[in-house]
């Protein structure tokens, strides 16, 4: 799913991921088949420069699992994650150091991301240390300012020598941001960096954010629950399904002209600030199923109001392109994009 | 029109610590009929919960309610029922625990849905029998009736039966805050506090869940109280509600003037800093600054600081509780000159 023409401005192609966690259950691991959960299982994406990339899904879909193999905190199982065309997939020692100075992490909880025995100088200066950055120590104090500044905690100075205990929770929050950005990297991974603050000041984050990208051009793969900040934040977006990319393409084209039962009943659910907005409930069957146990052929069909027998439940739908960048992976996804009938069908329930 | 059922006027609870106090809740005052359902929003620490407990008196052993508050529940008021005044700060009523009339609103007037579900079955009783257990503390009937009871209750909020000897561990998180729902039913309350109900559940799952609050709120006419910071579970499911900001109700009225007809500046600059998933995208208005320290809260209005239409006044003299419109009420100074002029969701 590459363009030619825009090669030159993928910063990651990942091509094919997979991410199996093997399960020990008792005795078992001694003998027999070992058991995996298929966290991640063959997801394939580009991220191009200055873009910033949804990653939306529920819990346990194998969101963050993505974000710890991009930044490699995880091994991937196989495929491969291009870092501006070279395969950093199975990098060691110093070739992974180099690689992680270029991509950096900002995690959920900035109560528990910084270390509470740090002043903020410390914490993001650290970086700076690890790679060797910076001649002096005055040079480097000067990168933390500049750093701090354009997480927008001014004046950088008065910050320095405040421990994590002495912010509130937005302010650690750029803290975190600007330890990730006191590297000038290529390329960020933010792992619901919003959702742990409140409605007034996450705004002035994801603002940031929005701007950093602007100023600097460093992608991101954003990574949310949320589907309503997911829109706000992100230019293209996925979601996922119990380790598969289900659906992709433009923020708004998934917003408003999804294709798949999935995208459909989980946008849905979200709920509108608006007391006029009457939503249509799209009814889906059940819970997800464990990570374990994966149903055969596609894996929504237990829950889906399409699934037909003997072609859902053998056959896993590849992800197809249905119209210039949007891919969707449903065997009706066509029929579904050209608003033909697809009759709702009661498969009998797994 | 429908009965009163909650009347709380000028509530006001603060807990003390040891430097001082810190003033959670002030002033509040709020009316709730039967059968309605009202959203109590606010960011956290703004005094939501404290509000919400303080209605059933579930609050640390620190808390002290100010004189002259009064929360009367079906004509009764509790402030009077059950707390003395306190020997060492004058001014101040203490919550008289585990009071003997006060027990019998909680849970069997008054339920309460926790924050958290996921936490609030111990873990190492059945979930079927924390059920029964609530239901034969406050009834005297029958342990198989009581098990007959919980059967139906499971089959209203959408819970297989055979599920009822499982242990909280065995149920997924939407599973538990369904078990903690039909608990919540299972006296036939008249009204239910539902503290940020959905809030670590997908939301898949909170769709599901906030649709079956729904129908049988409507279905058992119950009156339901909801604690949240996301506006956009209160404008799906709340006919009326209350914005809360640094101990303090803002603005108050149905659903449908505050989303659209906003009146406080607070209110106006939360909706312009959420995000949805409807209209054009435009960009976000974050607020400046963060609220306040409720120790030592601000002198005059406690938004002023954040408030992009402050004036002097603001600083010096806590506003008036004006009534804009029928049953519509901001605390704001210019609370009149803003009402039509602040840009609600719509604009």
């Amino acid at each position: 799913m590459n363009n030619g023409e825009s090669e030159e401005n993928v910063v990651i192609r990942v091509k094919d991921l997979k991410k199996y966690f093997e399960l020990h259950v008792g005795m078992f691991k001694f003998w027999g088949e070992p058991i995996y959960v298929k966290a991640v299982d063959g997801i394939s994406f580009d991220i191009k420069k200055g873009e910033v990339f949804g990653l939306v899904g529920e819990s346990g879909c194998g969101k963050t699992t993505t974000g710890r193999l991009l930044t490699r905190l995880e091994d991937p199982t196989a495929g491969s994650i291009l870092f501006h065309g070279k395969d950093i997939a199975r990098l060691k020692g110093k070739g992974l150091k180099d690689y992680r100075r270029n991509v950096q992490m900002i995690f959920q909880d900035p109560y528990e991301s910084l270390n509470p025995r740090f002043t903020v100088l410390k914490t993001v200066m650290e970086p700076l240390l690890i790679h060797g950055i910076g001649e002096t120590y005055d040079e480097r104090v000067e990168m933390v300012i500049k750093a701090l500044e354009d997480a927008e905690l001014k004046p950088a100075e008065e910050y320095l020598e405040r421990f994590p205990h002495e912010l509130s929770g937005g302010q650690r929050q750029r803290v975190a941001i600007a330890r990730a950005l006191v590297l000038r990297p290529q390329f960020i991974v933010a792992d619901e960096p919003v959702s742990m603050l409140d409605v007034s000041i996450r705004a002035g984050v994801m603002n940031l954010m929005l701007d950093l990208r602007e100023k600097y051009g460093i992608p991101y793969l954003f990574i949310t629950h949320d589907i309503a900040v997911a829109r706000y934040m992100s230019d293209r977006m996925a979601v996922m399904y119990l380790g598969k990319i289900v659906e992709m393409g433009e923020t708004d084209e998934i917003i408003f002209n999804h294709l798949h039962p999935y995208t459909k009943a989980l946008i849905s659910a979200v709920p509108v600030p608006d007391p006029d907005h009457k939503h249509g409930r799209v009814e889906i069957k059940g819970e997800i199923p464990s990570p374990i146990n994966l149903p055969p052929g596609c894996r929504f069909w237990p829950r889906c109001p399409y699934a037909q027998k003997g072609l859902c439940d053998v056959k896993d739908p590849p992800l197809v392109e249905t119209k210039d960048g949007h891919y969707v992976a449903c065997h009706f996804a066509k029929k579904f994009a050209a608003g033909e009938e697809v009759p709702e069908k009661e498969v009998a329930t797994a | 029109m429908a009965k009163e059922l909650l009347d709380v006027r000028n509530l006001s609870v603060h807990y003390k610590i040891l430097a001082g106090w810190v003033y959670a809740v002030d002033n509040v005052s709020f009316k709730l009929n039967r059968g309605e359902t009202m959203g109590l929003v606010g960011e956290s620490g703004c005094g939501k919960t404290t509000t919400g407990y303080g209605i059933t008196q579930l609050l640390a052993s620190n808390a002290y309610i100010k004189d002259g508050g009064k929360v009367i529940f079906d004509g009764k008021d509790f402030v009077e029922m059950s707390t003395e005044p306190s020997k060492k700060f004058s001014g101040y009523r203490k919550i008289i625990e585990y009071h003997p009339e006060m027990r019998k609103y909680r849970w069997k007037r008054i339920s309460m849905i926790f924050q958290g579900a996921m936490n609030a079955f111990n873990p190492v009783f059945k979930v079927g029998d924390q059920i029964i257990e609530a239901i034969l503390t406050h009834e005297d009937i029958t342990e198989e009736e009581a098990r007959k009871r919980v059967e139906e209750l499971y089959k209203l909020v959408g819970i297989p039966v055979d599920r009822i000897d499982n242990y909280p561990h065995e149920y997924s998180g939407g599973m538990k805050q369904r078990a903690m729902i039909a608990m919540a039913l299972a006296l036939n309350p008249d009204l239910i506090i539902a503290d940020e109900p959905t809030t670590a559940l997908d939301v898949v799952t909170q769709d599901k869940i906030l649709g079956e609050m729904a129908r049988l709120q409507k279905e058992k006419d119950v009156a339901m109280i909801i604690i949240t910071h996301d506006v956009s579970v209160v404008a799906e499911m709340a006919h009326k509600m209350a914005v809360m900001y640094a101990g303090h109700l803002v603005e108050t009225g149905t659903t449908r003037q505050i989303f659209k007809e906003t009146a406080h500046p607070y209110m106006e600059a939360l909706l312009k800093a959420f995000p949805s998933i409807k209209g054009e995208r435009k960009r976000l208005k974050a607020i400046p600054g963060s609220p306040p320290d409720l120790s030592n809260p601000p002198k005059g209005c406690r938004f002023a600081p954040r408030c992009p239409y402050a004036k002097d006044i603001c600083l010096e003299e806590e506003p008036p509780v004006v009534e804009v419109a029928p049953g519509h009420f901001s605390k704001c100074h210019f609370a009149e000159e803003l009402y039509g002029e602040l840009g609600g969701e719509a604009k």
